[in-house]
């Protein structure tokens, strides 16, 4: 809310500058969000008379006027605005004035005429982005005095963000309430007459919904005059507070507003059938806003309605139909009072959000309607004349809110603060916030007034205490706790250890948003169905991701359209598989991914240039495996995946359930990304890489190890993967370890086959091994090789 | 030959080797089998034994001053060789060398890192939740109910009305009171989600949430724990401020400020005393517990702790900017 510091200091004016009071509302919860002078800066602008105006000889669109600013000398003045006629009363900036952006009125000569002097506008002034011909100031504004010191210019319109819960603030009476409490200073209103009426129209008002609105009180005023302006004091006010001067009516209604907080509403009379009543709408009824766009009402809605239609949202907006226009002679003045549960989300829910359905959603004072009916008549009958009527009051005295009685004890108040404040400072605290406080013995009995809707517990009440107390006048203590040993699994991994093994690796860690381009995506999984955001940001980020490959995807092109050509990324993160059976219909499931893409290193003297290929990425996984501790577990298998090239992926199991991918992106999806290079990506659950076996020391062998090195050759669809198992069988607890050390295709090796050199280490922990002992185990070796796999030895 | 003249020969021939052969040559001549001096000692055997030990002592020491000087030169002619060999193996040690650039840890799970550490620290679990929630842990739960105005203010992206992206990491202190009786001490890091896209809103950033309850925990606990916790973040004496905020699930709530290096207040995190309401919703009794909870935003304190002007640049990926942490 925005509001005028001169305004707020007529109700309360506390001996600290504008600065230490913004400072002030800030600590206090009412948290100031800017400060903005009300006018430009500027002198030597004074008040001054048209006291002669005529045509310029020399030029269509100028006068030649004369101004009094009460001075002997009358002032020569070319003049170009419009409006400018005999005896207006204007803003004059005399020789030597400095407007704002430093500009020096000087004697000069328009057109051949004399011109001392500049009437001024108001965006002249800096009072306003733009403005229609020049400031028409009160026909009882003295002359020669300084407009700063006329229109109290002296002024900074406060922006303060208000939270939710304090409604009670979104008005100048609120916010003085809470300054005078901060300060110790009582808040002066402004005084203001009841308007006794002189006419007996009136409306019947019916509460069909009383729970919904409790209060409302409707006033009939004949015989406005519409054709009058609102004076200058109103509109300042208005615009001081961020509010645009509309008519007499409007801007009473929203002086009122501003001042308590309250919002009202004004209709024609003349269009007005029968009686009003308050009830909801009926499913499908129908009514034109104020804004001209028709709505259709959910039965929700509560409504204000004639004999015949609805008339107006009840404390949301007013009807098109109902509302006052210039021509409107009497009118229907509403202030009511409607539960902040029968408003609340019923605006958001046609898209709107008014100034009214802000206040009433959020709470506004149930004892305020006939204040803000009496002054709002009052300044209407001032501005705009007529004769009102008796106020007709509808109320259902069980359905106001109650106000809540709380019991706070000392011993709540000390064990959540932590800090003792005095039982008289407490008190003093609670009573200066307008709360009725009885000491009862070891605490206080609370009564809250109606306009505190947040104050509902007494942990409430612990809040307002420790507010006004000051949060930087409690000390801050180190927290106590049992030093309680937590459980520490050694199995289960950090996935930070993994982040780490990355990095060393030479990844970079990305960050990529869980939504993704649905184009992307559908071209590295065309038959998979992702969920999708209803309202997403923008199209290319409305699909929740399939897996991490996406995202990664996307940031090597806008890596690669940045020029650089070696990219390592990782991500780890969720992924969201929809399925009717997990939660919610999606399985949110932890991953490990990334993507390699160009050369293996970065260019370097004594490292040959090469692109990285699959089996550097397989390593990087292998090696995020191996710190399970368990890489034996793990097997790497022939696979396929959608987004993958079908000869060039690996499925990774543990103990038979698939756990991830390695492969090279699918040639097809390259070309269609537009990826430049080869990119290989690799993608591992979190679930089945996050435990490590628990290591069981063997003891060492005390005899020798012996290598023997064997070439075999076997055809090229033979997977290493199965000979390994079956030299494993062989060798069960002779066999160390084995070592693929070279695979040859080419010269001296058929067409169709490959050799492989195979390194065996034998070593037994009974005995050393003699040569016939291990003979025996590569015969063996060679044997089965031989059935299972066609193999021979190479030459 | 006289002795003299051998000695003179040999002692030259010496000299003059160019390297370990030719010494080798050099020795052979003259102390080989039948080289020049052995020759001499040979005929020893003829002299009568007067003379054969006066003439044998010349030419022992004679033999002696010749093998001296071979091993001299022996040793002259390898510290040469090595020192040319030394020479020789010369490299440039300013080349660079071979290795794979290491990566980085994104700036975002660095921040991360930093928080879990300093919270570990002093016993606090670090939960993890799932990011599409319910609105039953998103909002009920955390005494939002539907209409409640503060979840206009969340910008939710919503798959239905009982399915969400979560906007914040409370839900997982719910999950984990659901599950777990005080005392309770959590952090929560993780994703959430507001629809909004500007310059200083990302539809997607990180929350670091922390949760306390216990017997009497309090507000002078809360704001001990957090104000050393921004000390340390920040590794200097910063001026911490708390001012009073409204938060559903909190009871005082208030935001905490850092004085930044321009000399205005700026807004880090907020915090407040579990509201009493969310107690109850998960079966803990609040009079007999209480708790603080607070919640930060980590792109905020990535920015403030390293200079990074544009809250964008965390989710572009841009290689150039993500090698900076290193």
């Amino acid at each position: 809310m925005k509001f005028s510091e001169m305004w707020l200091r007529q109700w309360v004016n506390p001996a600290i500058d504008t600065a230490a009071l913004s400072e002030q509302l800030s600590m206090a919860g009412l948290e100031v969000d800017g400060i903005e002078p009300v006018a430009g800066v500027f002198s030597g602008v004074v008040v001054g008379e048209v006291v002669a105006c005529g045509p310029h000889p020399d030029a269509d669109k100028l006068q030649i006027t004369q101004v009094n600013i009460g001075q002997p000398e009358l002032l020569d003045i070319v003049c170009g605005a419009k409006n400018c006629r005999l005896g207006l009363k204007v803003a004059v900036a005399t020789v030597g004035a400095v407007l704002p952006g430093d500009f020096v009125i000087k004697k000069a000569k328009l057109r051949g005429q004399p011109s001392n002097g500049m009437l001024c506008s108001f965006s002249e002034l800096g009072m306003a982005d733009d403005s229609e011909g020049i400031m028409e100031l009160p026909a009882d504004a003295p002359l020669g005095i300084d407009i700063r010191q006329y229109l109290e210019l002296d002024d900074y319109t406060i922006e303060v963000d208000l939270t939710p819960n304090r409604a009670d603030c979104l008005g100048i009476k609120g916010l003085a309430r809470e300054v005078g409490v901060l300060n110790k200073l009582s808040v002066c209103q402004p005084e203001f007459q009841a308007v006794t009426p002189t006419i007996t129209e009136q409306k019947n008002i019916t509460l069909s919904a009383a729970e919904a609105c409790p209060r409302y009180l409707g006033r009939v005023i004949k015989d406005v005059d519409l054709s009058r302006s609102s004076p200058l004091w109103l509109t300042e006010k208005l615009r001081r507070c961020g509010v645009r001067s509309i008519d007499p009516v409007v801007d009473v209604t929203n002086y009122v507003l501003l001042e308590l907080g309250h919002p009202m509403h004004a209709f024609d009379l003349d269009r007005l059938a029968g009686d009003i009543e308050v009830r909801f709408a009926r499913d499908g009824e129908k009514l034109v806003l104020l804004d001209e766009t028709e709505v259709v009402l959910k039965a929700n809605t509560l409504l204000i309605a004639d004999s015949e239609n609805a008339l107006a949202m009840a404390g949301i907006f007013g009807g098109l139909h109902s509302g006052v226009t210039s021509k409107t002679k009497d009118i229907f003045l509403e202030s009511a009072f409607f539960s902040p549960l029968a408003i609340a989300g019923k605006a958001r829910q046609y898209g709107l959000h008014t100034d009214a359905s802000h206040r009433y959603e959020r709470g506004v004072d149930p004892e305020l309607q006939r204040t803000a009916m009496e002054r709002a008549t009052a300044l209407l009958l001032q501005i705009v004349g007529g004769k009102a009527g008796p106020i007709v009051e509808a109320v259902a005295p069980e359905h106001l809110p109650k106000s809540a009685k709380i019991d706070l004890t000392e011993a709540k108040l000390l064990r959540l603060l932590g800090h003792p404040i005095a039982k008289a400072e407490v008190t003093d605290i609670l009573s200066r916030l307008g709360l009725a406080v009885t000491q009862i013995d070891g605490g206080w009995h609370v009564s809250v007034p109606g306009y505190r809707f947040d104050i509902g517990i007494s942990e409430d009440l612990i809040e307002e205490i420790a507010r006004v107390y000051g949060y930087n006048n409690i000390p801050n203590v180190a927290p106590q706790a049992a030093l309680s040993m937590r459980k520490f699994s050694e199995a289960e991994l950090n996935v930070q250890r993994m982040r780490e093994l990355l990095v060393d690796r030479g990844y970079q860690e990305a960050i990529t948003y869980s939504f993704v381009d649905p184009k992307v995506q559908h071209t590295l999984f065309p038959q998979q169905q992702a969920l999708v955001l209803p309202n997403p940001i923008s199209a290319d980020m409305s699909a929740m991701r399939l897996n991490l490959w996406p995202g990664l995807l996307q940031a090597v092109q806008h890596n690669q359209n940045r020029q650089q050509s070696r990219i390592r990324l990782f991500e780890y993160g969720l992924k969201f598989i929809p399925d009717a059976a997990a939660e919610g219909g999606v399985r949110q499931v932890a991953v490990i991914g990334g993507v390699v893409v160009g050369s293996f290193s970065n260019e370097h003297w004594a490292i040959a240039e090469r692109a990285a290929d699959f089996f550097d990425v397989k390593g990087d996984v292998e090696a995020l495996l191996s710190v399970t501790s368990a890489g034996a577990e793990f097997a790497f298998e022939r696979g396929e995946h959608c987004a993958l090239h079908p000869g060039q992926t690996a499925r990774i199991r543990r103990a038979g359930n698939v756990v991830g991918y390695v492969g090279a992106l699918h040639p097809e999806a390259e070309r269609k990304l537009g990826i430049k290079g080869k990119a290989y990506l690799f993608e591992l659950e979190l679930a089945a890489v996050g435990q490590r076996a628990i290591v069981e020391a063997e003891e060492l062998s005390k005899y020798p190890a012996n290598r023997r090195d064997l070439a075999i050759v076997v055809k090229t669809d033979v997977r290493f993967a199965d000979i390994t198992a079956s030299i494993k069988k062989v060798g069960v607890n002779q066999l160390v370890d084995l070592k693929l050390f070279d695979v040859y295709t080419g010269q001296g090796v058929a067409d169709g086959y490959k050799s492989l050199a195979i390194a065996l280490t034998l070593q037994d922990k009974t005995r050393t091994l003699e040569d016939k002992d291990i003979q025996v185990v590569v015969n063996q070796v060679v044997n089965v090789l031989k059935d299972e796999f066609d193999a021979t030895l190479r030459d | 030959m006289n002795l003299t003249a051998i000695l003179d020969n040999a002692l030259q021939a010496v000299a003059a080797a160019p390297d370990i052969a030719a010494l080798d040559e050099v020795r052979v001549t003259f102390m080989g089998k039948k080289g020049s001096i052995t020759e001499l000692l040979k005929s020893l055997g003829a002299m009568d034994p007067e003379q054969r030990k006066l003439a044998g002592q010349h030419i022992n020491e004679l033999k002696q001053q010749v093998q001296d000087a071979l091993n001299q030169k022996r040793d002259q002619l390898q510290q040469a060789q090595l020192a040319s060999k030394l020479a020789q193996e010369q490299i440039d040690v300013t080349l660079p060398g071979r290795k794979l650039d290491d990566g980085g840890l994104h700036p975002v799970t660095r921040t991360i890192a930093r928080i879990e550490s300093f919270f570990t620290e002093l016993g606090f679990e670090v939960k993890h939740g799932p990011e599409i929630e319910d609105d039953f842990h998103n909002f009920d739960a955390l005494n939002i109910p539907e209409h409640h105005p503060a979840r206009a203010d969340h910008d939710t992206f919503y798959f239905n009305p009982k399915l969400m992206l979560r906007t914040q990491t409370s839900g997982v202190q719910i999950r984990t009171m659901e599950q777990q009786q005080p005392p309770l001490r959590i952090i929560s890091p993780g994703r959430v989600y507001r629809n909004d896209y500007d310059q200083t809103h990302t539809p997607m950033f990180h929350q670091v949430e922390g949760l306390m309850v216990d017997k009497n925990v309090s507000f002078t606990e809360l704001k001990g724990i957090l104000h050393d916790f921004l000390q340390n973040f920040f590794e200097e004496d910063l001026q911490v401020r708390f001012r009073p905020s409204f938060f559903p699930f909190t009871e005082p709530s208030a935001e905490v400020d850092v004085m930044g290096k321009n000399g205005k207040w700026l807004e880090v995190l907020g915090c407040g005393m579990v509201h009493p309401n969310v107690l109850r919703s998960v079966g803990i009794d609040p009079e007999v517990y209480s708790g603080f909870a607070f919640g930060m935003g980590v792109e905020r304190l990535t920015m403030l702790r390293y200079g990074v002007t544009d809250l964008r640049s965390f989710f572009e990926n841009d290689l150039r900017f993500l090698k900076q942490f290193r």
